[in-house]
C-alpha cells in the first residue's frame, strides 16, 4: 500500500525537529502540520501534542538549512512506496472546498481531500505558538514568520459590533412604528402594499439589513458568504442610487421630467382616442356590428375623458411629488426602479381597466358560445360528473338556445377585436414592468463579494486540487505539488446567488396562449411567496 | 521502466479519427505515477491567413459599394478588424486545444487536464475512491464506429453500478492504437493499488 504524506511547503526550509500532524485512518495518509524544533523536553512535547489533539509522528526530520532531503525511519517501508505531496499551508487553511454541504465531522467515508482540508483548517490552535515565543515548545508552520494581521481589518472588527447594534436598534424602531400605523387600517393597506413593488422591495431590504446587522458572528462558511454578499449588494445599490440622484438633480432634470410628463400623458390619451375612433369605424376593412361598436367605443372614450381630467387636476403637484420621489433613490437604485415600475402601473391604470372589461366581455361570450354549441348538438355539461352528457331538450329551449347562439356568434368579431387590441396594449405595459423587475432582481441577487473573492483570492473558493510532479530522481520517493483549483465563475454565481422573491413567468407559453384564447385574465409575472408581515 | 524517462515512441506515428497527425508522449515518474500527453496539430498559419483575407475582402467590398451608393462609411472596415481580432482571440483561448494530459497517480487519483492554444489550462482531479475502472468504449458517431478512453465513476448508492462516465482526450480523439497503449499503462497502475 502506498503511503501518502502531505507536507507543508513552509516547513521545507525549517531546522531539524519533530514532525507533528494527523494520521488519516483508512486512507494511509498523514498530514504534517508543523515541526517542533530541538532542543525540547519529550515529556512537555508529549503533553502539548496531546493537549492540541494531534498525533506526534515519531519521525526525525533531518533537514539542514535548505536541502530538503528527508530521511524517514519508519520500519518496513521501502523508499519507493511513499508519495510526498507538498501543499501550501496558508492557502489550504483559508480555502473552502466546494460543495460545502457535507457536515463537518470527518468520518471515514468522507473523501481524502476533504479530510486533508478539514484537518488543516481545524488545527488552528496548533498555529498559535511559533518558534519565536518563549514557550518550551517551538514550532514552525505558516504563521511562524509572524502572525498575519492588518490594522484596518482589526479596526473594522472593533467598530463593527457597535455599528451592528445601532443598525439593529434602528430597524426594530422602524418596524415597530410601521406595524403600529398598520393596525389602524389593516385590510386595504395590506392588499395595496402587497401589490406595489416598492413596498415589497422595502420589506425585502429590511429583512436583509436585519440579517447583516445581527451581532452574532456567522458560524458556517455559507452564512458568512451570504452576509458579505448582502452587504456588498446593499453598498452597490446605495452607491448607484446616489449617482442617480446626482445626475437627476444636477441640471434640474426633475423639473424637466415633470414638465414632460403631462404632455406625454395627454399624447397617450389622444392616441387611445384615435385608436377607438378607428375601431368604431371600419378597422382593417372589417365590418363591425354598428350598435355594439358604438356602445363599446363610447364607453371607453368616456373612461379616457375621466382619466385625463384627473391627470389635469393633479398637474400642479406633480413636480413636488417627483422631487420627493427622486430623493428616495438614496435608499438604493432598486428602490427607485421599483418606484418607477409602480408609477408606470398607476399611470397606465386605464389601460388595465380596459383590458379587464374587454377580457371579461370576451370570456363571457366564449363561455356562452361553448355552452350553446353543446345545446346545438343535444349535449349538456354534467356538473356532478364533470363531463359532457347527452340531454334531450324541449322545443322552445332549443329554439331560444339557437337564437342566442346565432346572436353571440355574429357579435363575436367585434368583441374579439376590442379584446385583442387591449390585450396587446396590456402586454406592452407588462413587458416594460417585467424588464424593470428583472433589473431589480439582478441587482438584489448578484453575489458581488463571492466574485470579488474569486478574482482576487481565488484560493478561498476551491473546486478541487491539481497536482504537478516536482522532482524525479531514481531511488527517491515521488514529490508532487498540490495546488488549489479554483471554482469556475459560473459555479460561483450559481452557488452564491442570494435567494430573492424573483419574478418568473407563472405559465408556460402554451398555457398562456390557452388563457389568452379563452379570455381569462392573465398576470404573467408572479412573485415567489415571501414573508410579508 | 525507469523513473523520469520519456518513453520512446517507437517511431510510430499516431493519427486521430479524422486522419490528422497527433503525437503521444508517455512519461513515467515512478512505479505508480505516469503521465500521458496527446498533442494535436497547432494552429496553422495558412488557415489564419485565409480567414483574415476572407473577412477583410468582404469588408472592403461592402465599403466600396456603400461608397458608390451612399457615403463613405469607415465603420464597416473598423468593425471587420475588430471582429477578426476578437474572433481569433476567442478561438485560441476557448476553442483550440493544444494538448491534453492524463496523470495517473496510484492510490491518489487521476488528473485530466486540457491546455489551450493561449496557454490556459483547465484541470480536473478525480480521487481514486471514486474511480471504478478505466476502459475503452465504442461509440457510433454518424456513419462510423469510434473508440474512446473513459473513466467509470462509482455510484455511492450502488456498489456495483456506474454513476457516470468521464471521457478522455475529447479534442484530440486518438485512434485505437494510441488508446490501447495508454489503457495498458493505466491498467498496470490500477492493478497495483
Amino acid at each position: 500500500m502506498v503511503l501518502k504524506i502531505f507536507f507543508p511547503q513552509c516547513c521545507n526550509k525549517a531546522d531539524s525537529g519533530l514532525l507533528v500532524g494527523h494520521w488519516l485512518p483508512g486512507q494511509d495518509s498523514a498530514v504534517v502540520l508543523a515541526v517542533i524544533h530541538y532542543p525540547f523536553i519529550p515529556g512537555q512535547v508529549k503533553q502539548y501534542i496531546h493537549q492540541v489533539g494531534c498525533v506526534g509522528v515519531g519521525w526525525k526530520n533531518e533537514e539542514a538549512g535548505g536541502e530538503g532531503k528527508t530521511k524517514e525511519e519508519k520500519t518496513g517501508e521501502e523508499g519507493d512506496k511513499v508519495i510526498f505531496v507538498h501543499y501550501e499551508q496558508r492557502k489550504v487553511m483559508l480555502s473552502q472546498l466546494h460543495p460545502t454541504d457535507p457536515p463537518v465531522p470527518l468520518t471515514q467515508s468522507t473523501s481524502e481531500l476533504r479530510q486533508v482540508f478539514g484537518t488543516v483548517s481545524q488545527s488552528e490552535s496548533l498555529f498559535f505558538l511559533d518558534k519565536y515565543d518563549d514557550s518550551p515548545v517551538k514550532l514552525t508552520h505558516w504563521q511562524s514568520e509572524g502572525r498575519e494581521g492588518s490594522i484596518i481589518v482589526e479596526l473594522m472588527k472593533q467598530a463593527s459590533t457597535p455599528v451592528c447594534l445601532l443598525t439593529a436598534w434602528i430597524l426594530v424602531v422602524c418596524s415597530l412604528s410601521v406595524s403600529v400605523s398598520r393596525i389602524l387600517n389593516v385590510f386595504p393597506l395590506r392588499f395595496i402594499s402587497s401589490k406595489l413593488c416598492s413596498c415589497v422591495q422595502l420589506s425585502y431590504r429590511t429583512e436583509h439589513l436585519q440579517t447583516v446587522s445581527s451581532p452574532t458572528r456567522a458560524t458556517s462558511h455559507t452564512d458568512y458568504m451570504r452576509k458579505a454578499n448582502i452587504f456588498m449588494s446593499f453598498l452597490l445599490d446605495v452607491t448607484l442610487g446616489l449617482l442617480l440622484i446626482y445626475w437627476l438633480y444636477r441640471e434640474n432634470r426633475v423639473g424637466q421630467l415633470a414638465n414632460a410628463l403631462l404632455p406625454a400623458a395627454d399624447r397617450v390619451a389622444k392616441e387611445l382616442e384615435e385608436l377607438l375612433q378607428w375601431l368604431m369605424g371600419a378597422p382593417a376593412g372589417l365590418k363591425m356590428n354598428r350598435a355594439l361598436d358604438q356602445v363599446l367605443g363610447r364607453f371607453f372614450l368616456y373612461h379616457i375623458h375621466l382619466w385625463i381630467s384627473y391627470i389635469h387636476l393633479m398637474s400642479p403637484f406633480i413636480e413636488m411629488i417627483l422631487w420627493y420621489v427622486g430623493l428616495s433613490a438614496c435608499l438604493g437604485l432598486t428602490f427607485a426602479l421599483s418606484l418607477l415600475s409602480d408609477i408606470i402601473a398607476l399611470l397606465t391604470f386605464h389601460i388595465y381597466c380596459f383590458y379587464v372589461y374587454g377580457a371579461r366581455l370576451y370570456c363571457l361570450k366564449v363561455y356562452g358560445l361553448t355552452s350553446l354549441w353543446r345545446l346545438f348538438r343535444g349535449r349538456k355539461w354534467n356538473v356532478l360528473r364533470q363531463r359532457v352528457d347527452s340531454c334531450s331538450y324541449d322545443m322552445d329551449q332549443l329554439f331560444i338556445g339557437t337564437l342566442l347562439f346565432t346572436i353571440l356568434l355574429f357579435l363575436l368579431p367585434t368583441t374579439a377585436l376590442y379584446y385583442l387590441v387591449f390585450t396587446l396594449l396590456r402586454m406592452v405595459v407588462v413587458m416594460v414592468q417585467g424588464v424593470l423587475q428583472l433589473t431589480v432582481d439582478f441587482i438584489n441577487s448578484f453575489p458581488l463579494f463571492a466574485l470579488g473573492l474569486r478574482v482576487f483570492r481565488s484560493y478561498t473558493l476551491a473546486e478541487g486540487v491539481k497536482f504537478s510532479v516536482l522532482c524525479e530522481e531514481p531511488g527517491t520517493p515521488l514529490h508532487l505539488m498540490m495546488d488549489i483549483n479554483p471554482l469556475k465563475f459560473s459555479s460561483v454565481v450559481q452557488t452564491y446567488r442570494t435567494a430573492t422573491y424573483s419574478c418568473y413567468p407563472k405559465d408556460s407559453w402554451l398555457a398562456l396562449c390557452k388563457k389568452l384564447f379563452l379570455g381569462e385574465l392573465i398576470y404573467p409575472w408572479r412573485h415567489k411567496t415571501t414573508k410579508i408581515d | 521502466m525507469q523513473n523520469g524517462e520519456h518513453f520512446g515512441m517507437e517511431d510510430e506515428t499516431y493519427t486521430d479519427i479524422d486522419g490528422k497527425a497527433i503525437s503521444l508522449e508517455c512519461q513515467s515518474h515512478s512505479g505508480f505515477c505516469r503521465e500521458f500527453t496527446v498533442s494535436s496539430a497547432k494552429v496553422s498559419i495558412s488557415r489564419v491567413m485565409v480567414y483574415t483575407c476572407a473577412v477583410w475582402m468582404t469588408a472592403y467590398i461592402i465599403f466600396f459599394f456603400t461608397e458608390l451608393l451612399l457615403f463613405q462609411n469607415t465603420a464597416v472596415l473598423s468593425s471587420a478588424i475588430i471582429i477578426t481580432l476578437v474572433g481569433m482571440m476567442i478561438h485560441i483561448h476557448f476553442v483550440k486545444v493544444d494538448h491534453e494530459t492524463l496523470l495517473v497517480i496510484g492510490s491518489l487519483g487521476v488528473q485530466v487536464s486540457s491546455s489551450y492554444a493561449s496557454g490556459r489550462e483547465s484541470t480536473d482531479f478525480i480521487e481514486m475512491d471514486k474511480i471504478k475502472d478505466i476502459v475503452i468504449n465504442e461509440a457510433i458517431h454518424m456513419q462510423r464506429v469510434i473508440y474512446y478512453l473513459c473513466i467509470l465513476l462509482k455510484d455511492p448508492s450502488d456498489p456495483s453500478g456506474v454513476s457516470s462516465v468521464v471521457p478522455l482526450f475529447q479534442s484530440s480523439k486518438p485512434r485505437l492504437n494510441c488508446l490501447v497503449k495508454v489503457y495498458r499503462s493505466c491498467q498496470e497502475i490500477l492493478a497495483k493499488c
